[in-house]
């Protein structure tokens, strides 16, 4: 049960916190996370797991979808297989304890980056950078003739409590002096389940989660998009602020899959990538980015071939959003946003030097 | 053979003295304990930057809250929006617990019917609703009784009540203290009194199952009372309810009332499971709060306190009513 799952990693904090005789060790050269992580042999990864396109148990029972790409990518540079990880279903006010409580290492579950919850007085996240640029939308029946925010003036809109989603929404409806009701539920699932019997007339979250959840409609063409978006939802993978070296191999891991889809590497050519590579001396950068030179594994203390084993995992980032929520997927987004930087998006990995 | 000893007893074998100091030493090592976890807790709450403060509870919640007694608006402090929590939680508990004692006694009484059929009845409530989960039941009420009621005309309707999935509506007293019942108004229903599905749902929910174990208490008590009783007030030539109102049920009291106490602060702790049916209680808002401010530990503590003491609260007033109905040795 949910509830009690959250109920036990608040209780954890607490008695983590109270039991725990020494402050955490000084930050050195090698990071307690990663230290834990090999020796468990398993990545403990904090994911939606109801969310179509971004993590979903399919019929066979694997996780798939973006942010579980992410997690299996972070397991394939630091323990070198990405099948070994462990996923945790949380709900969006259980993840920052679960996370904090060190339940699971690695939160990948469409959170929005904001300065409460980075801040070290505030929620104390370390943030990778953003996989998914999104804004949040508002759904609404297409039968309703709802057209923009201003019909929703009077009425209940459903909303998942714990999101900033929550807090949007009130600000916007201040904004146009629009009094409404929240419906607040604890799950995704609550939410809309609460929507489709017809208890609240709209229903918010980010644009991309509600065109997740319209999939598995009975009869997704009869909702529809208001125009609207109502916020920037930055949705970035997250760590906790404590062990600093840990944060940096997940960060430089999900630049890795940006870098590889600016550098053109692929799933499918990684191996004739890295052939070339060890071949031509004279292809430094590359050399470089693979693994073949340099200590750039070492220094986040991770394998030299981190980047190849990610790669090889699960695709550049570009595979991977097509895969999951582009064009050719069930939820049909554009790239928009997140396109590369040369394409005019916000896709940008920094120098791998 | 020495003198028997006289003098003054040493103080290590003085039976005044003894237990108290046990009992100091037992306490002492409690505080000792307390004290070091909240130490430790200080301590590597600070040195993660997370000091205990309360600062925090005077800032804008900017989040909004769903039927409040007391007004409120996203612009008011966090510390309003626990309070407007609070009623909600109190608005609950109260009403459930009017509901589940109405409810348990009467299906407590059903089980000594004559009635073979009632009898059953009762049991089969009984055992059906105490062994299912209350978070169950609760999502049952609200998703597929409540949501699943019709909008508009083809809504519920029994005299003075319409039940629709926009909400329950009473007949009360409206404008100029007139009795007044439900209307539709262009296709949407006005009432003097509405109650919305998700308190509808929680207190449903809360009643039923209370109810349940209440029942059990009340016919406990009532077995408790001697067999002799009734038959002695049966030669007497009173009837059944004037024997249940005057003999039975001042002596069961004394049985009922703590077992009562047990379930009124069951009643009370559950009433938190409101959050799976979307009414905003005080857990509800605190776990908003939480995950706004980051202030894990110290919203917490104040939920702790805060069910603490109304569960307090509840165990005062029954030890008063205990106190009330118990036999006077005379």
């Amino acid at each position: 049960m949910a509830r009690m799952r959250k109920l036990l990693s608040a209780a954890s904090l607490l008695a983590a916190l109270a039991l725990v005789g020494c402050a955490p060790e000084e930050g050195g050269l090698q990071s307690q996370k990663l230290a834990t992580l090999k020796g468990r042999g398993k990545l403990i990864c904090g994911v939606d797991g109801k969310l179509p396109g971004f993590s979903f148990v399919a019929p066979d029972g694997q996780y798939s979808g973006l942010d579980v790409d992410v997690c299996k990518a972070v397991a394939a540079a630091t323990l070198g297989d990405p099948t070994k990880v462990d996923y945790r279903d949380l709900n969006s006010s259980e993840r920052f304890a679960a996370l904090a409580s060190g339940e699971v290492d690695l939160l990948s579950r469409n959170t929005t980056v904001t300065l409460s919850r980075d801040a070290a007085g505030g929620n104390g996240l370390s943030f990778a950078p953003p996989v998914f640029y999104d804004g949040q939308g508002v759904m609404v029946p297409v039968a309703s003739g709802i057209k923009g925010l201003k019909d929703l003036a009077g009425k209940p809109i459903c909303v998942e409590t714990g999101t900033t989603t929550e807090l949007n929404l009130a600000d916007r409806m201040r904004e146009i002096a629009a009094a409404y009701t929240p419906l607040k539920f604890q799950t995704g699932d609550q939410t809309y389940a609460a929507y489709l019997q017809g208890r609240c007339v709209a229903v918010t979250s980010d644009r991309s989660q509600l065109a997740g959840k319209r999939t598995n409609f009975p009869d997704p063409a009869a909702h529809t998009l208001l125009p609207e978006v109502l916020s920037k939802e930055p949705l970035a993978p997250a760590t906790v602020n404590a062990d600093p070296a840990w944060s940096d191999a997940v960060r430089w891991t999900v630049y890795a899959l940006m870098q590889a889809e600016e550098l053109g590497i692929t799933q499918a050519n990684i191996d004739t990538k890295l052939a070339e590579a060890k071949a031509k001396t004279n292809l430094a950068d590359l050399r470089r980015f693979l693994g073949v030179e340099g200590e750039f594994g070492k220094q986040l203390g991770l394998a030299p071939d981190f980047v190849v084993k990610a790669v090889k995992a699960v695709g550049n980032y570009g595979e991977i959003f097509e895969r999951n929520v582009g064009t050719g997927s069930k939820l049909k987004l554009e790239r928009g946003l997140n396109r590369q930087w040369q394409q005019g998006g916000l896709i940008y990995s920094p120098p791998f030097r | 053979m020495g003198e028997p000893f006289s003098g003054p007893l040493p103080w290590w074998r003085d039976r005044r003295v003894l237990p108290w100091l046990m009992q100091g030493a037992v306490a002492l090592v409690v505080l000792l304990l307390i004290a070091f976890l909240l130490g430790n807790l200080v301590r590597n709450l600070s040195a993660a930057g997370m000091l205990l403060s309360f600062r925090w509870l005077q800032q804008p919640a900017g989040f909004d809250v769903s039927e409040t007694l007391l007004p409120f608006d996203a612009g008011l402090p966090y510390w309003r929006a626990l309070v407007a929590g609070l009623v909600n939680t109190l608005r609950a508990v109260l009403v459930g617990l009017v509901g589940a004692t109405a409810l348990g006694t009467l299906v407590g009484l059903a089980s000594f019917s004559s009635n073979a059929l009632l009898r059953g009845l009762a049991r089969a409530y009984v055992e059906l609703i105490r062994n299912i989960p209350l978070l169950l039941q609760l999502v049952f009420w609200y998703f597929v009784v409540f949501l699943a009621l019709p909008n508009g005309e083809a809504a519920l309707q029994l005299p003075g009540v319409v039940l629709a999935k926009s909400g329950l509506f009473l007949a009360w007293f409206g404008e100029g203290l007139r009795w007044s019942g439900p209307t539709l108004v262009e296709g949407v229903w006005q009432a003097p009194l509405r109650l919305t599905v998700e308190f509808s749902a929680l207190v449903t929910g809360l009643v039923v199952y209370t109810g349940a174990f209440i029942s059990e208490v009340v016919r406990g008590g009532i077995t408790a009372v001697p067999k002799g009783q009734w038959e002695a007030a049966a030669s007497l030539g009173l009837g059944p309810l004037v024997t249940l109102r005057r003999i039975v049920l001042p002596q069961a009291l004394r049985v009922i009332v703590p077992g009562l106490n047990t379930q009124y602060i069951s009643l009370a702790k559950n009433s938190a499971l409101a959050v799976a049916v979307g009414y905003t209680d005080l857990y509800s808002v605190a776990e908003t709060t939480l995950n706004q401010t980051g202030r894990a530990v110290e919203v917490i503590l104040i939920l702790l306190g805060a069910y603490l003491v109304i569960d307090l609260a509840i165990s005062a007033l029954m030890g008063w009513f205990n106190r009330l109905v118990r036999i006077r040795e005379r």
